[in-house]
């Protein structure tokens, strides 16, 4: 049902964990399966100096939160917001429709995130 | 030492099955028996030449074997093409012959074979009472009397829980069925050859078997029906199975079918009892774990059915595939329509608890060090999954 992207980074995510002095913190949950993302900001000169994830999900929901973290590494907050659904499905290599709910709460948490940290700041 | 060496098994690719409940390896006995009705005995079991004859004989002596095994009639033993068929040709069959009644009683925890043909007829305009059942699955034999009315034809319910193992007491609720003379159908699928069924002693008018969840081939199964039952025909065409169900008979399948069932014995349930005790206790351990389902000898001797907190179902399946333990969830991830399971709503759990639900069910292939196995790898699968977790933190206070 997966693809070989998706499942070696459900195995392996580099980016789990909390940040413990984050500069912003993203939380959403998904009303549909119930899954929720937590996404940890350090920001740098308007940057993403480093993104940490927490996720409760299912394989595709850690997969993408994971997928996310890298894109938005080293990327300014702007270019970070632009950070498409379809370019975590793409780096994924597709991710089954009825998943893609899962993988859609990645760009809210991150959004979100950089709200909270630009409101803060 | 022993697990290790499974260890490396399951790195060298070799599965340790624990999803039984789902469908289960064939025997190789069953594989033996089958391939005689493919290669030479093909014939046809309705036609008169020898081949037809010999068919129609290996076809008759499984329906005794079949028959034997749950004290009925040969001619009340209709093999259909799998537990699916069977629940849908007894409900369906019942509710049109007995149309002018309208009433049928099931509860909230079938399979979705009962469940969905309920609904379809509620949509021919029959009525369907769910009943509820209590934390370990159990429905109260108080509520089913009280819902037994009139027009009432049928009572259906799920003998022993494809998800958390619940063994309803048919002797009990036979007895209410007869004393209220409305019909009692149980789906058997999981429980069939280890929980004993007798439709004399419990009182079965209709009984739905299939050949898969005991080693058997897939896509083959029987309905017993209960002689002068008012049934009607499901499948139409010619006058196979006393003109009931129609279609050339699946004799290889069905020699199979029967073939599992006579090699199936008592120590295997032994067995899968004390495998299934040892996975219980043992993952009981890990912290914020709950078994869904009763203990004891009230539990389907193959079935163990967790939840584990802040943690989500289908990724612990996909991390135990990893390690290389096949297993199931009820998670809202895991299913199509992203509910979670039906049946642990049932019996009060919440969205949460439900969606961290694993399933690892047993057969009688299942040894000790594969249970070993599973015991080594679970926790650290749950602890690493917590890590993810955002409510992991919020769990190490509560613990
Ligand atoms: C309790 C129960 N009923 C019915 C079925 C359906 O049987 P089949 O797969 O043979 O159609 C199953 C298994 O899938 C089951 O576990
Ligand atoms: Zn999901």
């Amino acid at each position: 049902m997966y693809s070989k992207e998706t499942i070696e980074r459900f195995r392996n995510p580099k980016n789990t964990g909390e940040i413990p002095n984050a500069d912003a913190v993203g939380e959403v949950g998904n009303m549909k399966c119930g899954d929720v993302m937590k996404i940890y900001l350090k920001v740098e000169k308007n940057k993403i100096k480093d993104i940490k994830f927490q996720t409760y999900g299912c394989m595709a929901a850690i997969a993408s939160s994971d997928m996310l973290c890298e894109l938005a590494k080293g990327k300014t907050l702007d270019e970070a917001l632009n950070i498409k659904f379809s370019d975590i499905t793409k780096g994924l290599g597709e991710l089954p429709q009825i998943k893609i709910h899962c993988s859609v709460l990645g760009t809210h948490a991150l959004k979100k995130a950089i709200e909270n940290y630009k409101s803060n700041n | 030492m022993a697990a290790a060496k499974i260890a490396r098994d399951a790195q060298m690719n070799k599965t340790i099955y624990l999803d039984n409940g789902s469908t289960t390896k064939v025997a190789p006995e069953v594989t033996k028996s089958m391939i005689p009705y493919f290669e030479e005995e093909y014939g046809n079991a309705s036609t008169i030449h020898a081949k037809g004859v010999n068919a129609k004989q290996a076809l008759e002596n499984s329906r005794k074997i079949i028959a034997k095994s749950i004290n009925a009639l040969p001619e009340e033993i209709i093999f259909t093409s799998g537990g699916t068929e069977s629940n849908n040709f007894a409900l369906k069959g019942t509710a049109f012959e007995n149309k002018e009644k309208r009433h049928i009683i099931t509860t909230k925890i079938e399979h979705s074979s009962v469940l969905n043909t309920c609904k379809w007829l509620e949509s021919q305009g029959f009525e369907v009472t769910y009943l509820s059942v209590d934390k370990d699955g159990f429905i109260d034999l108080n509520e089913l009397k009280k819902s037994i009315k009139e027009k009432t034809i049928l009572f259906s319910v799920i003998h022993a829980n494809n998800e958390i193992g619940t063994i309803q007491n048919l002797e009990e609720i036979g007895k209410i069925c007869k004393q209220k003379k409305i019909y009692f159908h149980i789906d058997a699928c999981q429980s069939y050859t280890k929980v004993p069924i007798d439709v004399k002693k419990q009182n079965l008018d209709l009984v739905s078997l299939n050949a898969h969840k005991i080693h058997g081939p897939k896509g083959v199964g029987a309905l017993y029906i209960k002689k002068a039952t008012k049934i009607s025909s499901w499948q139409h065409g010619g006058s196979h199975e006393s003109h009931l169900r129609a279609g050339t008979e699946n004799v290889s399948a069905i020699v199979g079918f029967a073939k599992a069932v006579q090699i199936t014995n008592s120590s295997h349930i032994k067995k899968m009892t004390e495998l299934r005790d040892k996975l219980i206790s043992e993952v009981l351990k890990i912290p914020g774990t709950r078994l869904n389902g009763p203990q004891g000898d009230k539990r389907l001797c193959s079935n163990t059915d967790f939840s584990f907190n802040a943690i989500e179902g289908e990724a612990i399946v996909g991390f135990l595939d990893e390690a290389g333990i096949a297993a199931s969830t009820g998670s809202a991830c895991a299913e199509k329509n992203l509910d979670p399971s039906h049946v642990l709503k049932a019996i009060g759990l919440s969205h949460e608890q439900a969606n961290g639900s694993l399933r690892l069910t047993l057969s009688r292939f299942t040894t000790e060090q594969e249970i070993c196995y599973a015991i080594q790898t679970l926790p650290e699968i749950v602890k690493k999954l917590r890590q993810f977790s955002p409510f992991g933190r919020e769990l190490k206070n509560v613990l």
